[in-house]
């Protein structure tokens, strides 16, 4: 098959454009010499490297880099960024991929979108973080009855978890920020 | 006496409770005055910041706009709060666009005008070395620590600052002023796996071994963190680590501020020691002592 150069679409320009807006970096800038991925601890278990993201970016191809699994095993540790001899923030690229595919219901990894999720209904409903709650209620939406149960006896003994969720008193204002930030998605 | 908001954040007060108990002792010790801030809610930590930018930003900007009305800094012991503390002091105080949309959603008059700051940099710059070291009754003698950053307290540098990203060296320097024998090893700040030990346990669980690995191959009979994530996965997860990844020894893994207490005369229990998943109190309480820290001496920190 013969491979023909093309500029990419006015969707795709547009999304590198708030993908870059969103991280405040150029995709631009990168000259590929694979820096971050080399210092990346997680790179070994990705499908693209931090690098070949960039890659897919620089060359239009946005969509297979909102699908590329590693946007969900980045663990936000700014290695590469601290690191990039261009200032290219990657870890905010990823941050603003992950929000993106998220906003396309294009997810590829359930088990950490659905995390987060479980994560930040607990913060609106009781304004902290309740880790029994979040636990069951992961592992319940994943499938994974059993994951990590070997740890709740033991936690329970060190004093280490609560059995009820601790409330904040005004949960009327989370509410509130919650609900100003929805109305607020979407807007430029 | 110095005052400081004090944000315990949602593991001070469960899963890293010793850490909660540890600094508030500590703190009282050296004179600083914690105010826990009234009400305080979630950082939302990296879920917040993985789906939506704004809220990422609004969650730690409500804590810190209820201690700017008593206008106070902020203390925020667990680094993955501090992290998002400081990243959202850092943007709302450069945008006044976005400054004003954060007062529209919390409703509060927030100018961002207070900064937050993490236990090692009120240790380490405000209250001192010198202050410590005259306040130390039972040194760490011949205790080889290594000294363990992570990503959150010095990552990225912008937001942070207040030590060397690649080479971090202050909570070596603390640890020396107890009395401890820190060692080098070169991943110091490499990141522990994070949320990854639970949403992906086979990468998660790997990253966390790296760690645990080159800390022991440095010559370190123990870790000190400053950090609840890094501490639930070296700690633990070291169980879960050590079936794929057999050690010789386990590692005690301590917060940075069990230290400060048990060399400043507290007795391991009294700040939660023993709450630990990896038996931590016997190595503190029977610690090699001067003869053998001398001995090792010329292997020492190589990197100061």
């Amino acid at each position: 098959m013969e491979t023909v150069l093309k500029t990419p679409g006015r969707s795709t320009r547009e999304l590198i454009l708030r993908l870059e807006q969103e991280s405040g970096t150029r995709i631009s800038l990168c000259y590929q010499c694979g820096k971050c991925t080399a210092g990346c601890p997680a790179a070994l278990d990705m499908d693209y490297g931090p690098r070949q993201v960039i890659r897919l970016l620089q060359l239009g191809l946005a969509e297979e880099a909102l699908r590329a699994g590693s946007i969900w095993i980045c663990a936000t540790c700014n290695t590469c960024s601290s690191r990039c001899p261009r200032g290219v923030d990657i870890a905010a690229l990823m941050d603003a991929l992950r929000r993106q595919a998220l906003a396309r219901g294009i997810v590829t990894d359930r088990q950490v979108a659905t995390f987060n999720q479980v994560f930040l209904n607990q913060v609106r409903r009781f304004g902290r973080l309740f880790d029994a709650g979040l636990l069951m209620e992961y592992n319940l939406r994943t499938g994974q009855l059993l994951k990590d149960v070997e740890m709740g006896l033991p936690m329970l003994k060190r004093g280490k978890v609560r059995l009820l969720p601790d409330r904040i008193k005004d949960r009327k204002q989370l509410e509130e920020i919650f609900a100003q930030v929805r109305n607020r998605r979407g807007e430029p | 006496m110095m005052r400081i908001a004090y944000y315990p954040g949602c593991s001070l007060e469960t899963s890293a409770k010793e850490y909660g108990d540890s600094t508030r002792w500590v703190a009282r010790m050296l004179g600083v005055e914690l105010q826990e801030i009234p009400d305080w809610s979630c950082c939302g930590a990296t879920s917040a910041h993985s789906s939506d930018h704004l809220l990422s930003l609004a969650l730690p900007s409500r804590n810190l706009a209820l201690a700017e009305k008593e206008g106070l800094d902020v203390l925020t012991p667990c680094a993955a709060c501090y992290n998002r503390f400081r990243a959202a002091e850092y943007q709302v105080r450069r945008d006044q666009t976005l400054r004003q949309e954060i007062r529209e959603i919390l409703g509060i008059d927030y100018q961002a005008g207070n900064h937050t700051i993490s236990v090692l940099e009120l240790l380490v710059d405000r209250v001192g070395l010198e202050s410590i070291a005259a306040r130390v009754t039972r040194p760490l003698a011949g205790m080889k620590v290594a000294c363990y950053y992570g990503c959150f307290l010095v990552r990225p540098v912008s937001i942070t600052g207040f030590d060397d990203p690649e080479n971090p060296m202050s909570m070596d320097r603390l640890m020396k002023t107890l009395g401890a024998d820190p060692v080098a090893w070169y991943l110091k700040a490499e990141c522990c796996g994070a949320g990854l030990t639970t949403t992906r346990p086979e990468v998660g669980l790997r990253m966390a071994g790296e760690i645990l690995k080159n800390a022991l191959e440095s010559g370190a009979d123990c870790i000190v963190t400053a950090c609840p994530l890094c501490h639930m996965n070296l700690d633990m997860r070291q169980g879960q680590v050590q079936r794929r990844l057999p050690m010789e020894r386990s590692l005690p893994v301590y917060y940075i501020t069990e230290l400060v207490a048990a060399a400043l005369g507290a007795e391991p229990e009294e700040v939660g020691v023993q709450r630990h998943f990896v038996e931590a109190v016997r190595y503190l309480k029977e610690l090699p002592g001067e003869a053998d820290a001398a001995e090792t001496d010329r292997g020492g920190s190589g990197q100061a």
